[in-house]
C-alpha cells in the first residue's frame, strides 16, 4: 500500500481494499524502521494517529467519508498542533507544546486525515539544506550523502521515502519546491493569500505560503481542496471561492502557452540539469504546447532583494522569542538583559542569527531607505515581471533548483553560495504568484524538478500541466531502491 | 529676560471597544491577571491579528469631530522594541500613515477668550501590558491583560504657551472623547493619559527650544505641576548657562519632581516599517458619511445653543456643557420643571452637583432623577414652597423619600400664603418685641430683617416671603 498515491490509497479506501487503522500502521511500521537514518520526523504521534484512523474507519463505516478521509500525513514542524510539539526546528521552541491548530492542520483535521507526526526543518524554515535544524540533519532517501533541500526537507524526505503518502510544507523562498525537487516528488506554493497562515510559524509574513507535498499533481490537487480558502484568523488571506482542483486535470494541453525565461537557462545552471529539463519541455510539446522564449529581466535582482525583505521581516517575527512567556530561557538570568541576550544567544542557531542580524541592519534608522523601501521598489518590478510574462503565456517553465542535491556539509559554511541553491524559486515568492515542482528525471542520479509557474490564482491549471505530464511520464512514481 | 513656554501634549485614549484592537479578547478593566489574553494577545507563535473595526469607526468619529483629514488609506507598522510586557517585540502602531491628520480644538482661557490648538495627528495602535515589580520578591510579575487594548494617539500641534492651556486642551479632549461615546475617560484606570511636551525660548525667539517629554502624567493637576515644574527647571538651567538635552523625564507626584528616564542616544532605534500581517486600512466615503451621520451634537454647538436657547451666561453654558452627561441631565430638567432654564441651572450646577461630589457618585447613579428635581423647581415657581425649604426637600429626596410633592405633604412643608394667618404671626411677633418696634419706628430701618426672621421662624420657615414683607411693612407703618 505504501507505494500507492493518495488518489490511489483514497480509492482503496473505498473499496475497502484496506481501513485507515491498517494503513495509519503500514507508514507508522515504517516510519520506525526507517526514519531513525533518515531523521526526517521529529515527533511522531502514533497514538494519536490510531486513534484518529480509527474515528476515521467509523466516519467511512458511517457514509462520511470524504476523499481524504483516513489518509496518514506528516505536518511540517512550523505548524502550530495543539497538545504537539511545534518546535520550527530550532532549540528556542524545543519545549514548546502549541495550545491550538494552525488553520491548515484543522481543515485537513475536517477533512478526515490522519497526522502521524512532525517533519524535520531548516530552523524556522531558514534553510536551503535542512542543515540548520536543532535536530540534525535529514538525509536525501536517493543518496543518503546528499540533503534532500529545504525549508521543508523533513516533509520532502518522508514522502520520497514513502513514510507518509503527503505532508505539508512551507514555502517562503523555494522552501516547497527546492526539497520537493532535491527529493524527487511533487510540491506546490500557492499563491500567496491562497493558504491561511494562521498558525503557521511566521518567517517572512509577505513571503510565506503554505502548501501540499505528495507524490503527483492528483494528489496535490486533492489537498489543495482542503487547504484552501479565505480565513477571517489572517488578513492577507483573499476572500475568493475556492475552485474543485481536481475539475480540470484531465484538460487536454493542446495550444498551451509555455515561456521559458531565458534567464533561468543562463550560467550557474547544472548542464545535467539543464538536460533533464528541456527533456521534459520536449515531452510538453508533444502533449500539444507552444514553447517560445521570454523573458523576466529582473531575475538577477531576486535574491538580494529577497536578503532584504525576508530578514528584515524575520528579524521583528522573531523578536517574540525572549524568553519570557514560552520557548527557551537561559539558566539563572542576572538581569533582564541577560535574560535577552542569553535566551536567544542560546536558542537560536547561527542561521537564524545571521539573518535577525541582517535584517536588524536592514531596517536601522539611516539604512531603511537605502535598503528595505530600495528592496521593495524592486520587488515591484520583480512582480511586473510576471504579470507581463504571463499576459504573454498561460505557464512559465524552467529548472526548480540550479543543481541536483548537493552533499551534506558542502555548503554549509558558504552561505552565499546555499543562498544562490534558490535562485530560480525566490522571485516567485516576491511576485506571490503561485509555483510547482514536479519530477522530471536524474541528473548523476540524483533527482531533478521542473518548475511550472503560473498567474494569481491559477493552481487548476498548474495542476492541470502536472497532471498531463504525469500521465505520460512515471518521474513521480519511482522510489530511492533502499525504500520501495 | 523673558521666557516663552512651548508645548505640545500626546495624549493616549482608550477606545471604548469591547474586544481589543486585533483579537477577540475582551477589555474589561480589573479582571485576574492574563485571564483576558488570548493566543493572540500573548504572541504565541504562528498567531496573527485582525483589525477590529469597531475602532476605525471610533477614530472616523474623532476625525470628523475635530474637522480633520481621514486618511482614505492608513498604514499599520510595527515599532520593534524589546520589554517583557510587550509580547510580540512589537507594537503594531501607524507611523508614516495615519487614519486621522490635521484637526483643530478650540479651547477657552482664564480670560474668556478662546485659542486654536492643532491637532498634528492621530493614529491607533495596541497597549502593551502591565509589569508589576512590588508583588514579587526578586522578581517581575506580567499581566497581558491590557496587552492589545486599542488606543488612539491623539497629537497636538506645539500650539500650547502654558500648563494651563495645556489643562484646557486636555479637558477640552477628554470632554470630546465622552461626548463622542469612543473613550470612558476614566484616567485612575489609565483609559485617558498624557505626555506632555515642554520646551521654553526666550521671548520672540522663532525657533523652539530642546523639549524634553514628560511622562506619567495621570491627572489634570499633574499635568499641571508637571508642566511648571518642567518649566521652572529648564529656565534655570538655561539662565545659569546650562543646557536642556533632549530627553525623556518621569513625574513624580510624591516628590513634585521630573527626572530623566532616558536620552535621546539612550533611546531605541525603532525601526518602524509596514506590518507585513495587516492590509493597509481603507477606508471609503461611504463609511465616512455613515459614521458622520452617528456624531452627536458637540460640545462647542452645545454652549451655544444653551446661551442661545436657554439665555444662560458664557460661564454657565461652558459648566453644563462640559460633560454629556451633564448636559442631558440639565435639558431633562428643564424639560420637567416646565422650563424654568435659569433655576434648573442653578440648581444642577449646585445643589445637585455639590450632593455628587459630596457622596462621589457620577450622574449616571443620582438617587435624584430629573423628574423629581424638575417637580421641585415648579413647586418652587408656583409658590408652594420657598427657596429655603426647597433644599431641605431635595436633601430628602437625595436620601430617598421619594418625589417632592410626597416630601412636601408628609412634611407639611406647604407655604403659608393665607393672609389671615401670616398677619396674626406677625402680630404675635410685633406684641412680643415691643422695643424693636419702638426703634424700627425711630428710623431704624434695618430691624426690618429682624421681624422677617421672627415671623420666619413661628411659621417654620414657611410663610410667603414675598407676602410676609408686604404685610409686614403695611403692619410697621400702621
Amino acid at each position: 500500500m505504501y507505494e500507492k498515491t493518495l488518489a490511489e490509497l483514497s480509492a482503496a479506501l473505498r473499496a475497502g481494499e484496506t481501513s485507515s487503522v491498517e494503513l495509519t500502521q503500514t507508514f507508522l511500521d515504517r516510519i520506525e524502521r526507517l526514519n531513525p537514518d533518515l531523521n526526517a520526523l521529529i515527533t511522531v504521534t502514533r497514538e494519536q494517529a490510531l486513534a484518529d484512523a480509527k474515528s476515521a474507519d467509523e466516519m467511512r463505516a458511517a457514509g462520511k467519508a470524504g476523499p481524504l478521509t483516513g489518509i496518514p500525513l506528516a505536518h511540517k514542524d512550523i505548524f502550530c498542533t495543539q497538545g504537539v510539539r511545534t518546535s520550527c526546528g530550532s532549540r528556542m521552541l524545543d519545549n514548546f507544546i502549541a495550545p491550538y491548530n494552525a488553520t491548515v492542520v484543522e481543515k485537513l483535521k475536517a477533512a478526515g486525515m490522519v497526522c502521524v507526526g512532525k517533519t524535520n526543518m531548516d530552523e524556522f524554515a531558514m534553510g536551503s539544506s535542512n542543515e540548520t535544524s536543532f535536530y540534525g540533519p535529514v538525509r536525501n532517501p536517493w543518496d543518503v550523502q546528499a540533503v534532500p533541500g529545504g525549508s521543508s526537507g523533513g516533509s520532502a524526505a518522508a514522502v520520497a521515502a514513502r513514510l507518509v503518502p503527503v505532508a505539508t510544507g512551507t514555502d517562503t523562498g523555494g522552501s516547497i519546491r527546492q526539497p520537493a525537487a532535491l527529493c524527487g516528488i511533487s510540491g506546490l506554493k500557492p499563491t500567496y493569500g491562497r493558504v491561511s497562515r494562521y498558525g503557521m510559524i511566521a518567517f517572512a509574513s509577505s513571503l510565506d505560503q503554505g502548501g501540499p507535498m505528495g507524490y503527483s499533481a492528483e494528489d496535490l490537487a486533492l489537498m489543495m481542496n482542503a487547504m484552501a480558502g479565505f480565513d477571517e484568523r489572517d488578513s492577507t488571506s483573499v476572500e475568493r471561492e475556492v475552485p474543485d482542483y481536481t475539475a480540470d486535470l484531465g484538460e487536454s494541453l493542446q495550444g498551451l502557452k509555455i515561456g521559458l525565461p531565458k534567464e533561468y537557462f543562463g550560467e550557474g545552471l547544472d548542464s545535467e540539469v539543464a538536460k533533464v529539463v528541456e527533456a521534459a519541455v520536449e515531452e510538453y510539446r508533444k502533449l500539444g504546447a507552444e514553447v517560445r522564449e521570454i523573458s523576466l529581466p529582473n531575475t538577477e535582482l531576486a535574491v538580494p532583494v529577497y536578503y532584504v525583505i525576508a530578514p528584515a521581516e524575520a528579524s521583528s517575527n522573531l523578536s517574540r522569542y525572549d524568553g519570557v512567556r514560552f520557548g527557551y530561557r537561559c539558566e539563572n538570568p542576572v538581569d533582564l538583559e541577560d535574560l535577552y541576550k542569553r535566551s536567544r544567544g542560546e536558542g537560536f542557531g547561527p542561521e537564524v542569527k545571521r539573518r535577525i542580524m541582517v535584517g536588524t541592519y536592514a531596517l536601522s534608522a539611516g539604512y531603511y531607505d537605502a535598503y528595505y523601501l530600495k528592496a521593495q521598489q524592486v520587488r515591484r518590478m520583480i512582480r511586473d515581471d510576471f504579470t507581463r510574462a504571463l499576459e504573454e503565456v498561460d505557464v512559465i517553465m524552467g529548472p526548480t533548483s540550479p543543481t541536483v542535491a548537493f552533499n551534506l556539509g558542502e555548503r554549509s559554511d558558504d552561505p552565499v553560495q546555499m543562498y544562490l541553491s534558490d535562485v530560480y524559486t525566490i522571485a516567485i515568492n516576491l511576485a506571490g504568484v503561485p509555483a510547482m515542482s514536479i519530477p522530471a528525471g536524474f541528473a548523476n542520479g540524483r533527482p531533478v524538478g521542473l518548475q511550472v509557474i503560473g498567474n494569481y490564482f491559477d493552481e487548476a491549471r498548474l495542476l492541470n500541466v502536472g497532471h498531463q505530464y504525469q500521465q505520460v511520464t512515471d518521474w513521480h512514481r519511482r522510489m530511492p531502491e533502499q525504500y520501495a | 529676560m523673558e521666557w516663552e513656554t512651548v508645548i505640545g501634549l500626546e495624549i493616549h485614549a482608550q477606545l471604548a471597544t469591547k474586544s481589543k484592537i486585533f483579537s477577540g479578547a475582551s477589555t474589561a478593566y480589573g479582571a485576574a491577571p492574563n485571564t483576558q489574553a488570548c493566543a493572540v494577545d500573548l504572541g504565541l507563535p504562528g498567531v496573527l491579528p485582525v483589525l477590529n473595526k469597531d475602532v476605525v469607526r471610533m477614530a472616523v468619529k474623532f476625525g470628523l469631530a475635530i474637522g480633520a483629514k481621514v486618511a482614505p488609506r492608513s498604514v499599520f507598522a510595527r515599532k520593534n522594541y524589546f520589554y517583557p510586557d510587550l509580547p510580540k517585540g512589537y507594537q503594531i502602531s501607524q507611523y508614516e500613515l495615519p487614519v486621522v491628520e490635521q484637526g483643530m480644538l478650540e479651547i477657552e482661557l482664564e480670560d474668556g477668550s478662546t485659542k486654536n490648538v492643532g491637532v498634528t495627528r492621530a493614529h491607533l495602535e495596541e497597549d502593551a501590558g502591565k509589569s508589576m515589580h512590588e508583588d514579587f520578591e526578586g522578581m517581575s510579575g506580567i499581566d497581558l491583560n491590557r496587552a492589545g487594548t486599542p488606543l488612539l494617539e491623539i497629537v497636538s500641534e506645539p500650539d500650547l504657551r502654558s500648563a494651563k492651556e495645556a489643562v484646557a486642551y486636555m479637558k477640552k479632549l477628554h470632554s470630546l472623547v465622552r461626548y463622542l461615546e469612543i473613550c470612558d475617560g476614566n484616567m485612575q484606570e489609565g483609559s485617558f493619559r498624557c505626555d506632555a511636551n515642554v520646551s521654553v525660548r526666550p521671548k520672540g525667539q522663532k525657533e523652539f527650544g530642546t523639549r524634553a517629554e514628560l511622562k506619567n502624567l495621570n491627572s489634570f493637576r499633574f499635568v499641571e505641576r508637571a508642566i511648571n515644574i518642567e518649566v521652572e527647571r529648564q529656565i534655570d538651567l538655561l539662565e545659569s548657562g546650562g543646557t536642556v538635552v533632549q530627553e525623556t523625564r518621569l513625574y513624580d507626584s510624591v516628590k513634585n519632581e521630573t527626572r530623566s528616564m532616558r536620552t535621546k542616544e539612550e533611546a531605541n532605534d525603532y525601526r518602524y516599517f509596514p506590518d507585513p500581517d495587516l492590509l493597509p486600512l481603507d477606508i471609503e466615503p461611504a463609511f465616512i458619511d455613515q459614521v458622520r451621520a452617528t456624531l452627536p451634537e458637540l460640545p462647542d454647538e452645545k454652549r451655544r445653543r444653551f446661551i442661545d436657547e436657554y439665555k444662560l451666561s458664557v460661564y454657565d453654558a461652558g459648566v453644563l456643557t462640559s460633560s454629556r452627561e451633564m448636559a442631558d441631565f440639565f435639558e431633562a430638567v428643564v424639560r420637567e420643571s416646565g422650563g424654568q432654564a435659569k433655576m434648573s441651572a442653578n440648581w444642577v450646577m449646585g445643589d445637585f452637583s455639590g450632593a455628587l461630589n459630596k457622596d462621589g457618585l457620577e450622574i449616571g447613579d443620582s438617587p435624584v432623577t430629573p423628574t423629581m428635581l424638575g417637580q421641585l423647581l415648579q413647586r418652587i415657581a408656583d409658590n408652594t414652597i420657598s427657596g429655603k425649604i426647597a433644599k431641605e426637600v431635595f436633601e430628602a429626596m437625595w436620601n430617598g423619600e421619594g418625589m417632592p410633592d410626597d416630601i412636601i405633604e408628609k412634611r407639611g412643608l406647604k407655604q403659608v400664603t393665607d393672609t389671615g394667618a401670616i398677619e396674626a404671626m406677625i402680630d404675635e411677633v410685633l406684641a412680643a418685641n415691643p422695643g424693636q418696634v419702638e426703634q424700627y419706628k425711630g428710623g431704624k430701618d434695618k430691624l426690618l430683617g429682624f421681624f422677617v426672621g421672627q415671623v420666619m421662624k413661628l411659621s417654620k420657615g414657611k410663610a410667603n416671603p414675598a407676602q410676609l414683607n408686604e404685610l409686614l411693612k403695611k403692619k410697621l407703618a400702621e
